[in-house]
C-alpha cells in the first residue's frame, strides 16, 4: 500500500486547508473540467469548476448581503441538486456552517433542530420544502431567512422571509460589481481549525446531537482514505442518498472537493437506475438495504425469465459464486477450466447483469452504514464488483477500517486505515482514536464527555474485536448484544441480517434478550412477495391482505427455518435459532419511529410498542389482536388493527461436535 | 391560491339546444366561462355533460344557440379551428396511442405547430431538426411539470390508468392551450390519484393560467377545486354558482339524491 512520505505529506499540506479554497483550487487549475453534472430536461447538464466558482461567488455574496455571518449555522434540505451543492461551498465560503438534514423529515421533526442549532437561514430545495420550514417557523419564529431553488407552486406565496436562489444570485452579481474581492477575503479569513460542517446523528435512542467537524477534520480523513484507493479526478460519482447523511456528503463532497472529481445527480429518484446506467459511476456507493434492493429486482426479473435464460443464470451464478470473487483478490491457485468458465459467465452473464444495474465501470463500491449479509456481499463480488466493506460513524469522519484491496472478506470490515488507531475495551466496546474524530457534539459538553474521554478516545459503542489478521470484526451494537436465560450470546443483528437476506423479507426484528427462546417479526418485501402471488395465481386487495394470506405465511417460514438450520451449524449462535414468528401487518416506518431515517431498526422501541405481540409469541398464543397508530405523510394520525396469526418454526439440532462429525 | 386573477368571459354560450333524432341532449343551456377560471359541468350520468363538451369542441353541431368565443360568433365550431384557436381536451376514454413511448404521445401534441414538412422531418434537415429539438424541450418541460421522467420511454399501454390519465394531460398540455377541457379526468381513479390529479389541474391553471372546463360526476373533488360550477339535469341547467351555492340549491340536491318534493 502506498504508505509514501509523498502521501503524507499531501495530507499534511491539504490538511491546512478548507473545502471553499480546494474548490477555488480545481477552479483555477482545471476551469473546463465538469465538477457537477444534473439530469434535467431529460438531459445531463454540466458545469464546470469554472462555472462553480462563479455561481459560489454570486450565492456567497447574496447570502451576505442577507445578513449571514461568520459561524451562523445554516440549514441545507433537500434532495442532491447542484445549487445546494454550490451554496454548501458559499456558505463555508463565509465561515458560515451547513446543517444538512433529512429531506424526507417531517418539520415537527425538524423544529429540535433548529431550536438547538439556533439556525436563523434555511436554504431548499421546492416548495414542499418551503411548507416544512413555513411550519416550522411558526413554532421557531427565529427562522428568518429561507431561500428556495424550484419555484414552482411558489408564485402565490407572499412572505418577507422568502427569497428564491434565483434572486439571491442576481443579488450577489450585483454586489460583486462594486466589491469584486468580497468572496475571496472571506475565504482568506478561514482557518482548518473552523467548524465545517455540523451533522445531527440518526440517534437509535434519544435526541438528535449535532456532530461538530472541522475542516481538518473531514479533509484530512478523506484524504488517507482517497490514497488508500487510488482516487483521481476521473472518477464519476452518483449522488443519490440524503445530504444530510454523513456518507454520502463524505464520497461527494470532501471526497469531491479533494480530488476533483465529477458528482452527478440523478433526475430523481424513481429515475436512478436508469440514471446510473447512463453515467456509469467508477466509485459507487450504497448501504445494504440499497444492494439488497438491487438483488431483489434481479432475483424477481430472474424467476420471471424463460426457462432457458434462467437455467443459463443459475449455472454461471454457481460458477461465480465459487470462483469469482478469488479471480476478484487475485488467487493464483484459480484454475485455467473455473477461469474459462467464469469468462464464458462474463459474457453470457455477469457482463449484461453488471450493465444493467449500471455498475459496468465500477472500480471501488463500498458498503457501510449497516452490517451487510455475507451472502449478499458475495453476490456481488463474485459479479466481479469490487465491493467492499468499511466502518465507521459521524463522529468519526466515517473511515475508520476499510478493507484493502486483496484482503476483502465478508466477516470483517478490513484493518484500521492509516492514522487510526483501535482498540477494545475491557466491557468489549471497541475505543478509537484518529484524526477525523467530531470536534464535539453541539452545545452537549456532557454528552461530548461521554464519548471522548480525556486520552482522545472515541467510544463507539460497538461491540467487537481486532482478529489475528489485525481485522476487525464488528458483533453487533454493544447495547443490544444480549444474553439469552441459557447464558448463550444473543446478537439480535446477526439474525435479523440472515433473514433479510431473502428477498421476500425486507425487516426482521429478532427478540430473545433475557428469554429463553428467540422470537421474530417479519415485514414482508411487497415487490417480491406480489410478484411470487402473482406467478401462483394467488389474488390480494393489497398490502395487508397479501401479509395475512397462508401462502405467504408458509413461504417466510421455509425462509425462517433454512436460517435456523444455518444458525444450528454455528456452535456460537445455534440458541438463537427463531422458533415462533409472526408477520406484520403493517410496513415498519420511519414516520412512526419503528427506523431511524437511514432505516435502521429501532428495536427497543419495536418491542415497547407491539409488547402485546412479543408478549403473545412467548405465551405460545395461536393468534392475537393488536391496534396501532400510523402518522401520515402529512401528520395526519390514524389507525389500524388487525388479528395477527403466531406460527411455530422448526428448529433444529446443534451442529454435532467435530469429533461425531468425522 | 385564489391570488389568481378571474378576468374577462372568454367562452359565451347561448341558449344551445342540441337533439339527436327525437332525444334532447341538451335544452337551451346558457353559461359562461371566464378567463383563468376553473369551471365545472357536474350531473348524474347521462345529463349531458359530455354532449355540452362536444358543443365546444366542435364534435356536434347545436341545432340551436350560439357559441362566441374570444369576442367572433360560431353557431357551430369546427374540431380544427377550436384546436387552432386554443382549445385543447383531454378524453374520457383515453385516447393515447398504446404502443408508442410516452415521450411520443405528448410530442403528437405539438402537431399543430410543427411547421417543417414531412419530407424535411423525415431527412432531420437543419431547420427540422432545430424544430424538433425545441418541440422536444417544451415537451420535456411538460413531463417535468407532470412527474412522468421515470416512464419517458415507456410505452403508454403498459402504465397504470391514473397515469395514462396523466399522460392524456400532459398531450393536451402540449399545444399549449388558453382553454383546456377535461372530460372527467378523474374518473376510475382511486383516491390517491384523484389528490394527484386535482394538484395537476389546480398546478396547470396557477402555472400557465389556463382556464380549465372540467366534467366530473365526483362532486367532492369538483367542490374543491373549481370557482363555478353549472349543474345539468337532463339535458337541463338546474344550477349554476359558486360550489358553495350549488351545494345549497335544492334543485340539484333533488337531482343528486332523488329527494321528492
Amino acid at each position: 500500500m502506498g504508505d509514501s512520505p509523498g502521501d503524507a505529506a499531501q495530507v499534511r499540506e491539504l490538511g491546512n486547508t478548507t473545502f471553499p479554497r480546494l474548490a477555488w483550487r480545481h477552479a483555477a487549475e482545471r476551469p473546463q473540467a465538469p465538477a457537477l453534472r444534473e439530469k434535467d430536461l431529460g438531459i445531463w447538464q454540466t458545469l464546470t469548476w469554472h462555472d462553480l466558482k462563479v455561481e459560489v461567488e454570486a450565492i456567497a455574496a447574496g447570502l451576505s448581503a442577507q445578513g449571514l455571518t461568520r459561524g451562523a449555522h445554516v440549514a441545507l434540505v433537500g434532495e442532491n441538486r447542484p445549487r445546494l451543492y454550490a451554496a454548501m461551498i458559499a456558505v463555508q465560503a463565509l465561515g458560515a456552517v451547513p446543517v444538512p438534514m433529512y429531506q424526507d423529515a417531517a418539520a415537527q421533526e425538524m423544529v429540535f433542530v433548529f431550536e438547538n442549532a439556533e439556525i436563523h437561514y434555511a436554504i431548499v430545495e421546492d416548495q414542499e420544502q418551503v411548507d416544512k420550514m413555513l411550519e416550522v417557523r411558526d413554532r421557531y419564529p427565529a427562522l428568518g431567512c429561507i431561500v428556495y431553488d424550484d419555484p414552482r407552486g411558489l408564485r402565490n406565496y407572499d412572505r418577507p422571509e422568502l427569497s428564491s436562489y434565483e434572486g439571491l444570485l442576481e443579488m450577489g452579481r450585483g454586489l460583486l460589481k462594486s466589491h469584486p474581492g468580497f468572496v475571496q477575503a472571506e475565504i482568506d479569513k478561514g482557518s482548518p481549525e473552523d467548524a465545517a460542517s455540523m451533522f445531527y446523528t440518526s440517534g437509535t435512542t434519544g435526541s438528535p446531537k449535532g456532530v461538530i467537524h472541522t475542516h481538518r477534520n473531514l479533509i484530512s480523513m478523506s484524504t488517507v482514505a482517497s490514497q488508500m484507493e487510488k482516487l483521481t479526478s476521473a472518477e464519476e460519482v452518483l449522488a443519490y442518498l440524503p445530504m444530510a447523511w454523513m456518507g454520502q456528503n463524505i464520497f461527494s463532497y470532501a471526497q469531491w472537493l479533494i480530488n476533483g472529481f465529477t458528482v452527478n445527480c440523478p433526475e430523481s429518484q424513481a429515475t436512478l437506475t436508469a440514471d446510473m446506467r447512463e453515467i456509469g459511476p467508477t466509485y459507487y456507493f450504497a448501504p445494504p438495504r440499497v444492494l439488497e434492493a438491487l438483488l431483489t429486482q434481479v432475483t424477481i426479473r430472474m424467476e420471471d425469465a424463460a426457462a432457458p435464460k434462467r437455467r443459463l443464470y443459475e449455472y454461471f451464478m454457481a460458477v461465480a459464486l465459487r470462483v469469482g470473487g478469488r479471480i476478484l483478490d487475485g488467487d493464483g491457485s484459480v484454475g485455467l477450466g473455473d477461469r474459462l468458465r467464469y469468462a464464458m459467465g462474463k459474457l453470457f452473464v455477469y457482463g449484461p447483469l453488471r450493465n444493467s444495474l449500471g455498475m459496468s465501470r465500477v472500480r471501488l463500491a463500498y458498503t457501510a452504514g449497516e452490517a451487510i449479509g455475507p451472502d449478499l456481499f458475495v453476490f456481488y463480488r463474485s459479479l466481479g464488483i469490487n465491493l467492499k466493506q468499511l466502518y465507521g460513524s459521524t463522529e468519526t469522519a466515517v473511515f475508520v477500517c476499510v478493507q484493502p484491496d486483496g484482503q476483502v472478506r465478508a466477516d470483517t470490515v478490513g484493518p484500521p486505515v492509516r492514522g487510526v488507531e483501535v482498540k477494545v475495551s475491557g466491557a468489549g466496546e471497541l475505543l478509537i482514536r484518529s484524526p477525523g474524530l467530531l470536534r464535539e457534539y453541539y452545545k452537549n459538553p456532557e454528552a461530548t464527555l461521554e464519548v471522548k474521554d480525556a486520552d482522545g478516545w472515541y467510544h463507539t459503542g460497538d461491540a467487537g474485536y481486532l482478529d489475528a489478521d489485525g481485522h476487525l470484526r464488528i458483533i453487533d451494537r454493544a447495547k443490544d448484544v444480549g444474553k439469552l436465560a441459557g447464558g448463550q450470546m444473543f446478537a439480535p443483528k446477526y439474525v435479523e441480517n440472515k433473514l433479510k437476506f431473502f428477498p421476500f423479507i425486507k425487516e426482521a426484528v429478532a427478540f430473545g434478550d433475557g428469554r429463553d427462546r428467540v422470537m421474530a417479526f417479519v415485514n414482508i418485501d411487497f415487490d417480491a412477495c406480489a410478484n411470487w402471488a402473482e406467478r401462483r395465481n394467488l389474488s390480494y386487495a393489497g398490502y395487508v391482505d397479501l401479509a395475512s394470506r397462508p401462502e405467504i405465511r408458509t413461504l417466510i417460514q421455509e425462509c425462517i427455518e433454512k436460517v435456523n438450520a444455518d444458525l444450528a451449524a454455528d456452535p456460537m449462535m445455534s440458541a438463537s435459532q427463531v422458533s415462533r414468528f409472526l408477520i406484520l401487518h403493517k410496513e415498519l416506518d420511519a414516520d412512526d419511529d419503528e427506523l431511524t431515517r437511514t432505516r435502521k431498526v429501532r428495536r427497543r422501541f419495536i418491542g415497547q410498542k407491539y409488547q402485546v405481540l412479543t408478549d403473545a409469541l412467548y405465551a405460545g398464543l395461536p393468534e392475537q389482536y393488536i391496534e396501532t397508530q400510523v402518522r401520515f405523510e402529512d401528520g395526519r394520525v390514524g389507525s389500524v388493527s388487525a388479528t395477527l396469526l403466531l406460527s411455530d418454526a422448526k428448529t433444529f439440532a446443534p451442529a454435532p461436535a467435530p469429533r461425531r462429525a468425522a | 391560491m385564489n391570488n389568481r386573477k378571474i378576468g374577462e368571459v372568454v367562452l359565451d354560450l347561448k341558449n344551445i339546444s342540441l337533439a339527436f333524432g327525437g332525444v334532447k341532449a341538451l335544452t337551451d343551456i346558457s353559461f359562461d366561462v371566464r378567463e383563468h377560471e376553473i369551471r365545472a359541468i357536474i350531473g348524474p350520468n347521462g345529463a349531458g355533460k359530455s354532449s355540452m363538451l362536444n358543443v365546444i369542441n366542435g364534435v356536434y353541431t347545436p341545432q340551436q344557440g350560439e357559441i362566441i368565443f374570444r369576442g367572433q360568433h360560431f353557431h357551430k365550431m369546427s374540431s380544427r379551428k377550436v384546436a387552432e384557436m386554443g382549445v385543447a381536451r383531454t378524453f374520457q376514454s383515453l385516447a393515447l396511442f398504446k404502443g408508442m413511448s410516452v415521450l411520443d404521445n405528448i410530442m403528437t401534441g405539438r402537431n399543430l405547430r410543427m411547421k417543417s414538412g414531412i419530407l424535411a422531418q423525415m431527412i432531420r434537415l437543419g431547420p427540422a431538426e432545430r424544430e424538433e429539438i425545441a418541440h422536444r424541450e417544451h415537451v420535456e418541460r411538460i413531463i417535468d411539470f407532470l412527474q412522468i421522467q421515470s416512464f419517458r420511454k415507456i410505452p403508454v399501454g403498459r402504465l397504470p390508468y391514473g397515469l395514462q390519465k396523466r399522460v392524456d394531460l400532459g398531450r393536451a398540455l402540449a399545444m399549449e392551450p388558453s382553454l383546456l377541457l377535461l372530460d372527467e379526468p378523474m374518473a376510475g381513479m382511486n383516491l390517491e390519484e384523484k389528490q394527484d390529479m386535482s394538484r395537476f389541474i389546480l398546478d396547470v391553471n396557477d402555472e400557465f393560467g389556463t382556464t380549465i372546463v372540467l366534467i366530473e360526476h365526483d362532486m367532492s373533488v369538483v367542490m374543491d377545486i373549481s370557482d363555478r360550477v353549472v349543474v345539468l339535469d337532463y339535458g337541463k341547467k338546474i344550477g349554476d354558482g359558486t360550489p358553495h351555492e350549488v351545494r345549497n340549491n335544492e334543485n340539484v340536491i333533488a337531482a343528486y339524491l332523488g329527494v321528492a318534493h
